[in-house]
Order: C-alpha cells, then structure tokens, then sequence
C-alpha cells in the first residue's frame, strides 16, 4: 500500500489578532450558521505542471474542499462564489472589507499557492470582515499530491480559529464495505477521507469483517476477522499492510477497541457460551482477564484517562450499559430507561458516553453523562448503532441499515453523522454500502 | 390412597391444559410460538427425521421442548456415526447490535452443544462458531424471518 503519511512543514504562523468579533458557538445547535467566503486560491503563474495534476484549477478545487467541509459542520454557510467581489491575488494582500461585507460575508478566506520543482507551497488567511482585520495565517510546503490534505488542514485551522475546539477535517474514517445480496454479504474493510474522498480497500472480502476501529495514536487498526472461519480480533498496520492475530485465545475474540495511549487492546473472548472481557499489551503480550461472570459482557471502551471501562452486559437480565474501574472492580450499572442498551463508547473529551438504545422496535443514538445520567436521544430509526467519536468529541458517526422486503429487497446500510447537539444530521458519501464506522485522529497531529 | 393419587394427577393434567391453552392463544401465530419459531420451512436434515437446526426465543439461549427433543435426535445420530464431527453454528436475529449479537450467538451454539454432551457425545466432536446476525437464513425484516435467524445449526464437517 502507498504510503500515507506525508510531511508537511509549517514555516510560517502569523500573529493571531487577540480580539475577533466573530466566533462561533458549537455546544448548541446552530440555526443561524456563519457566513463565510471562501476565494478560490490564487494559483502562481511561475507553477509548473505536476504529474497529471491540473495545477490551474487547484486553488479553485482546495476552496471547494474547504466549503464542502464547512457546509458539512452546520456552523457555517459558504457563499456563492459568483457574488465575490475581489480577485483572489488582490484579496489575499489585503480585503476591501466593506466590499465583503455588502455580500454579507463575515469571515474571508483567502490564499495562494505555487507548484515548483516537485513542491506545492500554500498559504492562506483567514480575515473578520467585522472587525476588519486579519485574525490568523499559515503557509506550508508539502508534495503537490498532498494537495486535498492541504485543504483539509487549512479547514481544520479555520474551525479551530472561529469555534475554539479542535478541527476533525484532516482525518479518515476506516469502515466495513458492503455488497451483494442480505443473506451473502461480501464485507471488506474500506478506509476514506472524512469527506469522503480517498476509498481503498484493505481486504479483498474472502473473508468476513467486522468492526474496525483506529488506534487513538496512530493509525493502527484492530478489527475482527473470520480468516480460516476462525472469528479473531487482528491487528492492522493500514501503511505496510501487515497483519497479525492479537493473543492466542482458544475461541472467539471479538469487540476490539484500543486503550486511549494505543498499547493495548480490549475486547471480548467468548469460551463455553459466557463471553468476558479480556485485555492485551501490545509490547509484553501479557493477557489480563478484566470481568469474569456468566452473562455476557462485551463492547468494552476505555475512558481516555484509561482509568474505567464502559460495557455491554445482560447480568441484569437485559442488555444494560456498566462502568467500572480499569482492573474490573467497582461496577456499575448506569442506564435505568426504558429500553435496552448497547454500544456504549467514551467520549474523547471524556465527558459523555455515547449509546445504542433499543425501545418498541425502534433504534436510538444518544449521549448521556458517565455516571448515566443526562440522557439525550440524538435520533431515531428503524435500525442503527455504532456510534463512534470524532476526535474533537462534537460529532458522532454510525451506520444505519434498512427494512427489507420478504426477499431482503430494499435492504441498505449507510453511513450518517450527526452533532452531539442533536442537530446536523448528514448522510456520508460511500462508494459502497457501508457500516461500523470509525474515526481517526487527527492525521497532522 | 390411589384415588387422592388418581385425583392429583387429574388435577395436574388439567392445570397443565390450561397453561398450554393460555400460552398458545395469547402468543402462536403461524408458526411461531412464544417468540420462537416453531416451522420446518428452513429446517435442513442431517439424516432422515433428523433436523439440523433449533429456535430460540429474542434474547434467549434456553432450550425449547422441542429444540431438546430435535437435539436428542442428533444425539442418537451422532452416536450411530462415530466418526462424525459437528460444528454447531449461532445465529441472531438482526434487531440488535452486532457486537452483542455475536456473544448471543455463542451463547445459543453451547446451549445446543452442551446438551448434546449431556446425551453422551464428546466435546471434542462438536466445534462451535457464532455468527451473530450475519448470516440470516431469512433476509426479510419481519417477525416471521427474525424468529427463523434466531437458531443454532448443526453442521457435519467430515
């Protein structure tokens, strides 16, 4: 496989303006999103071509990425370019701001870039058309086929700026593809940019895949494979491709997830119909059991101070979400709603986890505090589950799959997000059918 | 004496008539009944008048009466054919999450494997595998399907 990590050096940061009119607020949803112009870049005439690149239409394409991603948020409103009222060399020296403002642009996004002897150098601004001044800048040079990277960068940069929070636009989502028929599914692990770009495929769908899901540190994958008809938890290096068993269990693992500092594993190992929840270092091997009762215990996904453990278990009687410290002791039961619950994982931010609930037929995201209270049902559907954080713990991705006919006609499964403020709900692009979605982090991080 | 026997035992026989009746009015429909699927539609046979599969109840790994006597035919099966080697495969239906799909499935294969151990045929001839809900017998979403998925099924490997 190509290899993905790219350099990117940044070699220039200007000074950021300490006071800015604009801002951004994401905890709530946002009715009212922020209108923003996004000039295409200028594009420098001593550019060379590059490769097959159209290197004329590529300051014009990374403003399109960059207003795609925008859009994408909810938070902000990408206006129409044929309304600007500058050149994109002009503007990015200095705004007419009161020119912009007329268009009823609040932010402006300029820039520029220069392909040359095999490097693509870009820098951008980002102006407050209210306050009339230039509130942040950055230039960097990196290989000209890094140019979508660029784009996301530069929008991860933005958003930091206007909303105070991390950005999440420079990462990827690795998820399971899916063909064929309902009853023969062919499943391959797949891996996109967030937006959606990008597609590759990691397996070639001989076998069943499930649930993958990225290590918090790097972009390592664990998932579970049924290579041999032996269902396993593996490991996956997405840049060389090699692949390994994690541990040597006499049965079914499952439900992988990384711990948050990436060294270990947790997951499930099923033995005589009682399923537990086990873990493994990666550099020692040291197995550690962590539960160990006769219901089913699984779906286990650390805090991201690796201090306690959310999970899955019907001890109870019925599927239930418990917390309870990283050696197994102290559990707690912490959903009592009505209904049923699955699923659960810990938000980056640590503040919330997020669930599967199940109630009368119908399929819940939602969010609630760790100690289980606070809940909030995000949406709801005929069947969906999985949700999976994005790094900055504001958006949540999950799959949704449809009812099907007598013949499984009319069956998909589709990717979708949404804000944990319950707003922006957003179906994402997929070559194919697609589910158990995961986030990475931040690739530039 | 034999006739407070004879009286007890009438009383028995009736008690059980009414909890019979009670259970089939209020929950049969077609050929599912509390919960779990009753038909033959799906069945496959490992030998003549010998099922391969049993049905579960949505959430349940308990065996039914008839999943126990359907188990005791393989049983006596699997003794006749000594050489013989089994995987049990679980299965869910797909109205629950994948992951704890995937341990109900397990669950459901032992129950069916354990009580064929208990009818004397060695764990070493009966493997297992769970597939949760990923490979339905039934791809319909209705009731009827989902009733038919919740199975574990006996598979010759030899």
């Amino acid at each position: 496989m190509k290899k993905i990590v790219l350099s990117i050096f940044i070699y220039f940061f200007s000074i950021q303006s300490l006071i800015a009119l604009i801002e951004v607020d994401i905890t709530r949803g946002n009715l009212d999103p922020l209108p923003i112009a996004v000039s295409p870049l200028h594009v420098d005439i001593k550019s060379q071509d590059y490769e097959g690149l159209k290197v004329k239409n590529l300051g014009d394409n990374i403003s399109r990425i960059i207003e795609n991603n925008f859009k994408s948020t909810g938070l902000f409103n990408p206006l129409k370019k044929e309304a600007f009222v500058q050149k994109p060399d002009i503007a990015h020296l200095k705004p007419r701001f009161e020119d912009w403002r007329l268009i009823k642009a609040q932010a402006l996004v300029t820039g520029k870039l220069l392909v040359k002897d095999g490097k693509l150098k870009v820098e951008f601004r980002l102006w407050d058309l209210t306050a009339a001044k230039e509130m942040t800048a950055l230039a960097f040079t990196t290989t000209p086929t890094n140019w979508r990277r660029v784009a996301h960068i530069i929008s991860d940069k933005i958003y930091e700026r206007l909303t105070g929070e991390e950005g999440y636009f420079d990462t990827r989502i690795i998820y399971v593809s899916e063909s064929g028929p309902k009853s023969q599914r062919v499943k391959k692990l797949a891996i996109m940019d967030q937006d959606g770009a990008n597609t590759k495929y990691l397996t070639l769908g001989n076998e069943l895949v499930l649930t993958p899901r990225f290590n918090p540190t790097n972009q390592m994958v664990t998932y579970l494979s049924y290579f041999r008809n032996m269902p396993r938890v593996y490991l996956l290096d997405i840049e060389t491709g090699v692949q390994e068993v994690v541990g040597n269990f006499p049965g079914m693992t499952f439900a992988p997830r990384f711990s948050p500092d990436g060294k270990k594993i947790i997951m499930s190992f099923a033995e005589d119909g009682n399923s537990d929840i086990y873990t493994m270092d990666l550099d020692t091997r040291v197995v550690e059991r962590i539960t160990n009762h006769s219901s089913i215990d699984t779906s286990p996904s650390f805090s991201p101070d690796g201090k306690f453990i959310a999970f899955n278990s019907d001890r109870s009687g019925l599927q239930q979400i418990y917390v309870m410290r990283n050696d197994g002791s102290n559990v707690k039961r912490i959903t009592f709603g009505k209904g049923i619950y699955g699923t659960p994982v810990w938000s980056p931010r640590g503040d919330l986890i997020a669930f599967t609930k199940m109630r009368k037929g119908r399929f819940y995201i939602g969010v609630m505090r760790t100690d289980g209270s606070g809940e909030r049902l995000l949406t709801e559907n005929y069947y969906q589950e999985a949700p999976s954080w994005s790094p900055n713990g504001r958006v949540l991705v999950f799959y949704r799959e449809t009812k099907a006919g007598s013949k499984g006609e009319g069956f998909s499964a589709t990717l979708w997000s949404i804000d944990i403020t319950g707003y922006n709900e957003r179906k994402l692009t997929t070559k194919t059918d697609a589910s158990d979605p995961s986030w990475s982090s931040l690739l530039s991080k | 004496m034999t006739f407070k026997k004879n009286l007890k035992n009438i009383f028995l026989v009736v008690f059980a008539t009414l909890i019979l009746s009670a259970c089939s009015t209020s929950k049969k429909s077609g050929n599912i009944e509390g919960d779990v699927y009753t038909g033959k539609a799906t069945v496959k046979y490992l030998a003549s008048g010998v099922p391969d599969r049993v049905f579960f109840a949505t959430n349940k790994s308990s065996l039914t009466t008839a999943s126990r006597a359907t188990l005791r035919k393989q049983a006596t099966f699997l003794r006749k054919n000594k050489k013989l080697n089994v995987t049990i495969e679980g299965h869910a239906d797909e109205r629950g999450t994948r992951e704890f799909n995937l341990a109900l499935g397990e669950r459901r294969a032992n129950a069916a494997r354990d009580y064929l151990m208990t009818y004397g045929i060695s764990g070493k001839r009966i493997s297992v595998i769970s597939y949760g809900k990923e490979k339905p017998v039934n791809p319909a979403s209705s009731p009827l399907a989902w009733s038919q998925n919740r199975r574990s099924v006996t598979v010759k490997v030899n």
